[in-house]
């Protein structure tokens, strides 16, 4: 992902995908991205309160929003794709999950526990080397805090992109 | 009804009415071909799956119906991958069968395994892998609705082996569910009205038609609106056919080797009406510089395809079987008096594409690619189906050859596959047995499929086929003449090859014309013959395609050639 130089005019999207849930769905969502080189920030997939239907929360970086309707009118012609909401464009949450694996000794365990305890994140594994730590949130939430372990050694990082859901009672299946 | 699978994928190719499979037996899909035996089902057996696949695409082309392919698991699939992906550019309805390994079998790279639907995703509108028996008539109903609704298009159905040989209780459903397509696109009746009003505002309006208007079966409405607005109209590769050649304000193609009258009628017109077209850069030439004076009308079924290359000023998305009807029905209400008024625009239109029409200038005894294709234009009935190969031929038929009737020119547009030719010609003379079908081909592109000489002579099917034989990769050293240097690099074919030769080796009659008193003496003759021939026609190696639009540059800027 994001392997195109970033541009400054670029926008992001959290754009909530409803698809059949199929063998080759997401085969026929991803590659449609990559043929029709759209840059793609992340894409997460799950179930949803239908079992028949799956959830494919995607963050697209588009130019103009000529773009991004080409984004949109693409994936909708897929057979398997129901639906497709903007959900930037409404009052929307949207969160990530992500785990640091960080190298952590006697002596710096306190100061990553202060770090930890500001952003509300959490620890969730230990060991006398290494800690783990977990935080929920918005991108820019996650970024900082992953800035803030910059003087510290890294080991690994897992995130799972966005996920997003409307502000308000209506599902995006009925919008 | 108790069946097995290959029974099953039969019987419902029955129910969608389908009369003929082109394929290619092998390992994965003998349990389907003992079903075609025992059943008699109707087959024609190519001698390549990717003759298949062009086959099938033929005869959709020419009939508007789904056509079907049968081909093996891994090689046999992979073949078909050209084809696929000819007419998936250009919206051609197919339903592909393949056969994949068992069940057991998949993923352990067995022999002769592809990943079919992974190999197909880009180039299908929609593709299936069945592992289980019971899942085929849900899976073949929804592929034929798939393939022929909405945009048309080309759906895989890879079918695990052991899947044939599982005995099912055959029931073919009437109907299908899918959550995310309906295949019905009306749209927006506003959006037609202003269209009606931007025409009553124009002065110059310009129709352009597309190879939608041949999918949607709509060339008479389109040909009704034209007839009331009485304004001229040009059209892309594929749209050839939608208007007749020698109708009314009939300007000829447009794009990169489009018509003189065409290109500058663009370039001049105030109201471009696009009808079932996509902008194609082999349409546009320069996108910045495409009909600076017009507003841009693009009636299209396709969002995706709506401000895709060119932003539309007015779109009218939906189904041109919706659109263009009600687009008459509300021109013929509106009391404006279009015809006189656009009278002067159609006569200054017609009266420059009349001074530069397309053109060739005789050389002594040789025979010119546009005198033959015209020739045998005034020699064939007007119901002549004209099918192409790629590359000069191709644009010289574009350019001579007078079509009158919709689905009468096929050829691969967006593409552009070499090969496609031999194979869609058959494919077309069995989808329309009435209709004299004539292929246009080189001496490049016939060699890519030559091997259908042999199909075409064991079932006896009649096509005319002509060789525009210069002894070279034309279009390719068209450009190296024109743009490297007169190097022809790899583009000479030395003219060893003997097309008579090979073509009666395959059991079709050959001849060959060397000289233009020819194309008066002996191809009416050969014209007349019934059944199969090959006409391998010399013609000269330095002819280049005129006009001509180079890369990057304005429809305007075409370079021009021929008569004038």
């Amino acid at each position: 992902m994001g392997d195109k130089v970033q541009m400054e005019n670029m926008q992001k999207y959290l754009l909530a995908i409803l698809v059949d849930n199929k063998p080759g769905v997401l085969t026929h969502v991803s590659g449609l991205i990559s043929r029709r080189a759209f840059n793609i920030e992340s894409i997460s997939a799950g179930y949803t309160e239908e079992p028949e239907v799956t959830r494919i929360n995607i963050v697209v970086s588009v130019e103009s929003d000529r773009e991004l309707e080409q984004v949109v009118t693409q994936l909708g012609k897929l057979i398997d794709v129901i639906k497709i909401v903007n959900l930037t464009k409404l009052p929307s949450i949207a969160r990530e999950l992500v785990l640091i694996k960080i190298k952590a000794g006697k002596e710096s365990r306190a100061d990553i526990k202060n770090i930890v305890e500001i952003f509300r994140a959490k620890i969730v594994d230990i060991s006398p080397e290494n800690v783990v730590v977990e935080l929920t949130g918005q991108q820019s939430k996650i970024d900082g805090f992953i800035d803030m372990f910059a003087d510290y050694e890294i080991i690994e990082i897992a995130r799972t992109g966005a996920i997003a859901l409307s502000r308000g009672p209506v599902p995006v299946k009925e919008m | 009804m108790k069946m097995n699978g290959a029974q099953a994928v039969l019987e419902s190719l029955k129910k969608e009415g389908v009369d003929v499979v082109f394929g290619y037996p092998g390992g994965a899909v003998l349990t389907l071909y003992d079903a075609v035996y025992k059943m008699k089902f109707p087959h024609i057996l190519t001698r390549h799956e990717q003759g298949a696949v062009h086959a099938a695409d033929g005869y959709a082309r020419a009939t508007g119906k789904v056509g079907v392919v049968f081909a093996t698991s891994g090689p046999g699939a992979t073949n078909l991958i050209t084809g696929i992906s000819t007419a998936s550019m250009d919206s051609v309805p197919l339903v592909c069968i393949t056969g994949q390994v068992a069940n057991p079998y998949i993923g352990k790279d067995s022999f002769q395994e592809a990943d079919v639907c992974g190999i197909t995703t880009p180039i299908t509108k929609h593709n299936y892998l069945v592992k289980k028996a019971k899942e085929l008539p849900r899976v073949l109903k929804e592929a034929f609705f798939i393939a022929r609704t909405g945009r048309p298009g080309p759906v895989v159905i890879d079918v695990a082996k052991d899947v044939f040989d599982t005995e099912i209780d055959f029931n073919y459903p009437e109907t299908v569910s899918l959550k995310g397509y309906s295949g019905e696109y009306e749209g927006d009746e506003a959006e037609i009205d202003a269209v009606v009003r931007a025409i009553q505002k124009a002065k110059k309006p310009l129709v352009f038609t597309g190879g939608g208007v041949n999918t949607s079966d709509t060339a008479q409405e389109l040909r009704d609106i034209v007839q009331r607005l009485g304004v001229p109209v040009t059209t892309t590769l594929l749209g050839i056919g939608t208007y007749p050649a020698d109708g009314e304000g009939f300007l000829g193609m447009a794009g990169m080797h489009g018509s003189y009258g065409s290109n500058m009628a663009i370039q001049e017109c105030d109201l471009l009406l696009c009808i079932g077209m996509r902008f194609s850069d082999r349409v546009t030439g320069k996108v910045a510089a495409f009909a600076p004076h017009a507003k841009i009308v693009h009636f299209e079924l396709d969002a995706a395809e709506v401000n895709k290359n060119v932003e539309a000023d007015l779109r009218v998305l939906g189904d041109l079987r919706w659109s263009l009807p009600l687009l008459k029905d509300k021109l013929s209400k509106v009391p404006d008096d279009f015809r006189s008024r656009f009278a002067p625009w159609l006569e200054q239109a017609v009266t420059r594409a009349k001074e530069k029409p397309f053109g060739y200038v005789e050389e002594g005894e040789a025979i010119k690619p546009g005198a033959l294709i015209s020739k045998i234009g005034s020699l064939m009935p007007r119901d002549t189906i004209a099918v192409t190969d790629v590359g000069q031929h191709q644009m010289w038929a574009a350019q001579f050859f007078n079509v009158y009737e919709p689905r009468h020119f096929l050829t691969s547009g967006g593409q552009g596959t070499m090969g496609y030719g031999l194979p869609a010609a058959l494919g077309a003379k069995l989808g329309k047995p009435d209709s004299p079908v004539v292929l246009f081909t080189g001496d490049g592109s016939i060699m890519m499929n030559c091997q259908e000489f042999a199909t075409i002579a064991d079932n006896d099917i009649d096509v005319k086929v002509v060789i525009l034989h210069n002894c070279i990769l034309g279009m390719v050293a068209q450009w190296q003449r024109l743009f490297y240097s007169h190097h022809y690099s790899q583009s000479e074919l030395k003219g060893k090859t003997d097309f008579v030769k090979l073509s009666e080796a395959m059991g079709v009659k050959g001849y060959r014309l060397t000289k233009k008193e020819e194309l008066e003496t002996v191809l009416p003759k050969l014209l007349a013959e019934k059944g199969p021939l090959l006409i391998d026609v010399m013609v000269p190696e330095d002819e280049d395609v005129l006009p001509m639009v180079p890369g990057g540059k304005r429809l305007d800027q075409m370079v021009l050639g021929g008569k004038d």
